[in-house]
């Protein structure tokens, strides 16, 4: 009888096995946050981050959501990615989508339901959110499921970052407060801040992102537009 | 006949979606780099809108809401599926898209190829889910909701229109690197966000 010359407890030689967190995965995880920004860079995802950026609560409320449906969704849609037919991709993509953010939605009205109220139409619209969609078109269609994970994690904490920079100035200087608790007495309560109204209006959010593109395209000038 | 009117131009100019809600701005940004590109999609965001919006809630009324299925069968009047919501709107905007595609490849043909690839994308543009989402939690009537779909959709038109003629003058400004082509665009659109915001004081 001949001895085998595979050893049975060998790993498949076949199959190419990637490390968990190799260059390639940091690079995915690492590259949305900030050079590959999903709102400064990509622009995607640009509709709540303007419109719900008046209170740090709110903001961070709706980062933890997207990063959560883009985290869920790409590794969903990249486990059925040799399954779905081309021609019905995109429903697949909405439907598994639409499916996370209902979850999303209904946990967040048991737990926090004022919130919700504030966050109103916002908390469904992270069904048409470029980045979740973007990011499962573009990324899980044609990844292993670990790698889009942290592909959706990356640009959830990116956009993340974005939301509370936003918010992070708009509360200041619109509400004196952070997070709720006033930092700048605002002086219709005996303080010195008179609090800059813009800042909670809806223009203000445009401007504080366009003046953020505009630091990031200085400190990379390769972002910036060619005539 | 007022009421109607009211809620027109309210939905057109004092909550514009696009510069008052901030919803579609990804294909607002996108497309407003020529008035022609954002007139076609303009047009495409008002057809779509006008048909989806009323046939959402006809669905929702008549399908989801509490004790709406007894039409179908006196037992199910204790269902409750208004969870549903999301997926049902996404579903039928999904669907009327592919069917104003191909009503408007079969009668207007032009339209369609200066429409190109933004005819589909409008299924996920912010504006068409937002405004069914809004006439969910506003708990529009039909009319309505035809009303509202019409008047939001033209508002959107009209900001991506006038953003697309700014931005066609803006080529020939002296705008500092950094700023040129999508910030210089996030400036001025917050500047007509504040224009907008004038319509405020109207009372109809």
């Amino acid at each position: 009888m001949a001895v085998s010359a595979i050893n049975p407890m060998d790993p498949p030689a076949a199959a190419a096995r990637r490390p968990l967190f190799g260059v390639a995965e940091r690079d995915t995880l690492v590259a949305p946050v900030l050079a590959n920004n999903p709102i400064g860079v990509q622009v995607l995802g640009i509709c709540s981050a303007l419109a719900i950026t008046t209170r740090m609560d709110k903001a961070l409320v709706m980062s933890l959501g997207v990063i959560l449906v883009a985290m869920m969704a790409n590794v969903v849609v990249s486990l059925v990615r040799n399954y779905t037919p081309t021609a019905v991709r995109i429903i697949v993509q909405l439907a598994v989508i639409a499916s996370l953010v209902i979850v999303f939605d209904q946990v967040l009205r048991a737990t926090q339901y004022e919130l919700s109220l504030e966050l109103s139409v916002f908390v469904g619209l992270i069904i048409t959110n470029c980045i979740v969609m973007g990011r499962a078109e573009g990324f899980a269609m044609s990844n292993p499921p670990w790698r889009a994970a942290l592909d959706g994690l990356g640009n959830g904490a990116g956009y993340a970052l974005v939301l509370m920079l936003v918010a992070f100035a708009r509360e200041l200087l619109g509400a004196g407060k952070v997070f709720g608790f006033t930092v700048l007495p605002l002086a219709r309560d005996g303080g010195w801040y008179v609090p800059n109204g813009l800042m909670l209006l809806a223009p203000s959010a445009l401007f504080l992102i366009g003046l953020l593109i505009w630091a990031l395209r200085t400190w990379r000038p390769q972002l910036q537009e060619k005539d | 006949m007022e009421h109607f009117l009211s809620l027109a131009v309210r939905a057109a100019f004092l909550e514009n979606m696009a510069l008052a809600y901030f919803l579609g701005i990804c294909s607002f940004l996108a497309c407003s780099k020529k008035v022609d590109t954002a007139l076609g999609l303009g047009v495409a965001v008002v057809f779509v809108q006008t048909l989806t919006v009323p046939l959402n809630n006809l669905l929702l009324n008549h399908l989801l809401a509490d004790g709406a299925l007894a039409w179908l069968d006196p037992a199910l009047a204790a269902v409750d599926l208004r969870f549903l919501s999301f997926i049902l709107f996404i579903a039928t905007i999904a669907a009327a898209v592919q069917v104003v595609e191909m009503a408007v490849e079969r009668y207007a043909p032009a339209l369609y190829t200066t429409l190109g690839v933004f005819l589909p994308l409008i299924a996920v543009n912010c504006v068409i889910l937002g405004g069914s989402l809004f006439m969910q939690e506003r708990e529009y009537t039909f009319a309505d909701s035809v009303v509202f779909g019409v008047g939001s959709g033209v508002g959107f038109a009209i900001a991506i229109v006038a953003l697309a003629a700014i931005r066609e003058k803006l080529v020939y400004s002296n705008v500092p690197a950094g700023l040129r082509g999508l910030g210089i665009t996030f400036i001025s659109a917050g500047l007509m966000s504040m224009a907008f915001m004038l319509f405020s004081g109207i009372q109809l």
